[in-house]
């Protein structure tokens, strides 16, 4: 027992750092809430994100352990609010008051989708324009994405905004 | 038995089989047998000689152990067996495929009848150069949350018992030889912060010396020189200076140097005389130079360095304040060449904001401009200052933030990352060219988040109209400035860098059309093509052994190559169709 307990003491400190290094590069999980990319750290709730676009950034947020999943660019999340009238099934399932969720990594060669496409709704990545539409599970319209954008499955918890589900497909790309 | 009888029995057989299956799956199945150590060395591997400084500064006619052979940047093999007589009879040896996709862009380094070759994908292949048997394969996994722009290779360089290896995720490995085995790593730079490595390394004076990638994704750039042996850092020395750093005037006052780019994606060359390298740099970073208002050094720039310490000898900066993305990836080679009657210890550059560089090595790293004058079409520099070589730019081709600019040569330039070839037989400068592109850009605001694009610009391309060829092979003679001969290509752009030999030929692929062709040196001409399974844009080698003369290169379309495919292919629908990818290393011989 005393062993034991001496060696908790000596391993416990950095087997702490190693669980939180490894809580922010996991993937958003259920409940996570999102924070803002380089704003306000208040989790957000629908009413932040600009009703018909364009896209913000955000890291998921772990309420329980207080941590910003920002340890990958991979967890970087895109939200966009539009008119859910238009939105497919699936979409609407996802969506909270209009907000959808997607990972912003395009899953061609992984540059972040930063382009909002306005008269078309259509959302753009810069580097090799690949579109997507974010109204039908972010689906391909154009360019040499070989998947859709994964979706991000969003709920509400006290009024902010929620993961409800994990990533529907992998987020990122494959590495030549 | 019946029909449906021996079908019933067959059932009942694979029942039974299943079952046992089942059953036996439940129980613990034996140990596989171990290998009883590692693997035997093969014979090839185990009498390698190491590399030595002496090789490197003269390599064996047969070798080709850097990534232009020679340190001068030539990519010229002395090896005359075959020539433009019997190039005709030229067959293939041996063919492996990589495994990879992307652009294999890296030339196989063959010393001691052993091809060392680089692949997309972190991966290093050992192969016996004469049968083509597959002696190791080292393979570095890339972070999955890694932004590679630029998923490619440029080849690995060999010193002592060591393999060096610039790994794409900025991290810089020394292998064995012998086994492949890792000696050392070292981390170069953060991936998270877009830095990548694209290049092969340079190894001189008992250090390793590389550089990083990521102009397109706020990085500094610079060269580090690391001992070879050990792999510690030895010095590094950054293309952007920081207040205070000679340039530094050159940057405004705020914090753009820390993003300012100045990339260096090509290994430098390198003069023994004097211990200096010279290295070429990048653009700036974002790309609008309005959005980093002054010179900007040391980019698309050349620098000397001082390889014992890394300091900065001598430089100079091709066009300042770079708003085109024209990088001046390539350095320039080192070879002295006449001017106006007089002999010129010089260097030439082939550079991508479409102007051919002649260039002088002067007292102390000094570098000193001759002349220079565009060998594609280019409506950006109205003249050039006689004495220093600083282009006067025509503004209306100079894009900026919100201003629109249409220019040629294209942001890709009248040549790009593949090397040129200079044959002293000849006396000729080959240049793999792309002529009658342009495009226009127009810049915008951005903001830096780390790792992340930060480019602010948007790009077309088009062919300048009445263009009757894209991708040109020329040859210029250096000691009359004048170009000598050229192939044009109708229908493709070009991505071949160029192998010269002292048979009288020259080598190039490039082409969308998947062909690897031989040139007559001294006219031009097509004397043999061979067509491989995709696009031929890697280095060509030519080596020995047992006397006998091999050719080799890598094929595997990607990366710019494919990119600036996509474009024309807006430009001109169905013209430029898809060119697959995947690699493979070809070998060719006489029978």
């Amino acid at each position: 027992m005393t062993l034991a307990a001496g060696l908790g003491l000596v391993v416990a400190p950095r087997l702490v750092r190693a669980d939180e290094e490894d809580a922010k590069r996991e993937r958003p999980q259920p409940g996570d809430l999102l924070v803002k990319i380089g704003g306000d750290p208040a989790p957000l709730a629908a009413k932040d994100v600009p009703q018909g676009g364009p896209q913000i950034l955000a890291w998921p947020f772990d309420p329980a352990g207080k941590t910003v999943r920002d340890g990958s660019r991979l967890n970087k999340v895109l939200l966009l609010r539009l008119d859910p009238a238009g939105f497919d099934e699936a979409t609407k399932a996802r969506a909270v008051d209009g907000v959808v969720a997607y990972s912003a990594i395009c899953p061609h060669a992984g540059c972040e989708v930063s382009r909002w496409l306005a008269p078309v709704q259509h959302l753009e990545c810069p580097c090799h324009f690949s579109q997507y539409d974010p109204k039908a599970g972010g689906a391909v319209i154009g360019g040499p994405a070989p998947r859709p954008l994964p979706a991000l499955p969003l709920k509400t918890v006290d009024g902010r905004l929620a993961v409800a589900r994990p990533f529907t497909a992998r987020a990122g790309f494959q590495q030549s | 038995m019946s029909r449906y009888a021996s079908a019933a029995a067959c059932l009942a057989g694979g029942l039974a089989l299943m079952l046992s299956a089942a059953a036996a799956a439940q129980k613990a199945l034996p140990p596989l047998p171990q290998p009883s150590g590692p693997a035997p060395v093969p014979a090839i591997l185990q009498n390698y000689k190491p590399v030595t400084a002496d090789e490197l500064k003269k390599p064996g006619d047969g070798d080709w152990p850097m990534y232009r052979r020679t340190y001068d940047g030539w990519g010229y093999s002395p090896l005359a067996e075959i020539t433009p007589a019997n190039v005709g009879q030229l067959k293939m040896a041996w063919t492996l495929e990589t495994g990879q996709v992307e652009g294999h862009e890296a030339p196989p380094i063959v010393v001691n009848g052993v091809m060392f070759v680089a692949t997309p994908g972190n991966q290093v292949l050992a192969i016996d150069a004469k049968s083509g048997d597959l002696l190791w394969r080292y393979k570095r996994p890339i972070p999955e949350d890694m932004l590679l722009l630029h998923p490619t290779s440029r080849g690995v360089g060999v010193y002592g018992d060591k393999v060096y290896f610039a790994a794409a995720d900025a991290v810089l490995v020394a292998l064995d030889a012998k086994t492949g085995k890792e000696v050392w790593k070292t981390k170069v730079e953060d991936y998270t912060h877009g830095y990548y490595m694209t290049l092969s390394p340079l190894i001189a004076d008992g250090k390793v010396m590389v550089g990083c990638s990521g102009g397109e994704l706020g990085i500094r750039g610079f060269v580090a020189a690391f001992d070879a042996e050990t792999g510690k850092p030895v010095w590094k020395t950054y293309t952007v200076p920081a207040p205070g750093e000679p340039g530094s005037d050159t940057w405004p006052k705020g914090d753009q140097w820390k993003t300012g780019g100045g990339s260096v994606w090509i290994m430098g060359n390198y003069d023994p005389a004097t211990n200096l390298a010279y290295w070429g740099t990048g653009n700036g970073g974002p790309w609008m130079g309005d959005q980093r208002p002054g010179d900007n050094l040391f980019t698309a720039s050349v620098l000397a360095l001082d390889v014992a310490t890394g300091a900065i000898k001598g430089y100079h900066q091709y066009h300042p304040n770079e708003s085109w993305d024209w990088d001046e990836v390539s350095p320039p080679i080192l070879v002295d060449y006449r001017h106006n009657g007089r002999v010129i210890h010089g260097l030439v550059d082939v550079a991508r904001d479409g102007y051919l560089w002649e260039l002088a090595r002067v007292d102390g790293g000094k570098i000193a401009f001759v002349a220079g004058e565009p060998f594609v079409k280019q409506n950006v520099f109205t003249s050039l200052d006689p004495k220093t070589g600083r282009p006067h730019v025509d503004p209306a081709r100079k894009p900026g933030t919100g201003k629109k600019a249409d220019f040629c040569p294209s942001l890709w330039g009248g040549k790009d990352w593949p090397p040129v070839a200079y044959s002293p037989k000849t006396r000729l400068l080959y240049i793999p060219a792309n002529d009658n592109l342009c495009g226009t850009s127009i810049g915008e605001k951005v903001s830096y988040s780390p790792g992340e694009r930060f480019v602010g610009a948007t790009t077309t391309l088009y062919i300048a109209p009445g263009a009757d060829h894209i991708g040109e092979l020329q040859a210029w003679n250096l000691d009359t400035g004048k170009k000598v001969w050229s192939h044009p290509f109708a229908n493709s752009q070009l991505w071949g860098p160029v192998l010269a030999t002292g048979g009288g030929l020259v080598f190039m692929g490039g082409t969308n059309d998947r062909y690897f062709r031989a040139f007559d040196a001294a006219t031009g001409k097509v004397l043999w093509q061979f067509r491989t399974g995709s696009g031929v844009i890697g280095v060509p080698v030519a080596f020995a052994f047992d006397g006998k003369e091999y050719i080799a290169v890598q094929s595997g379309w990607g990366v710019d190559s494919a990119r600036m495919q996509a474009r024309l292919n807006l430009v001109r629908p169905y013209q430029f169709p898809d060119v697959p990818q995947g690699g493979s290393i070809w070998v060719f011989a006489l029978e």
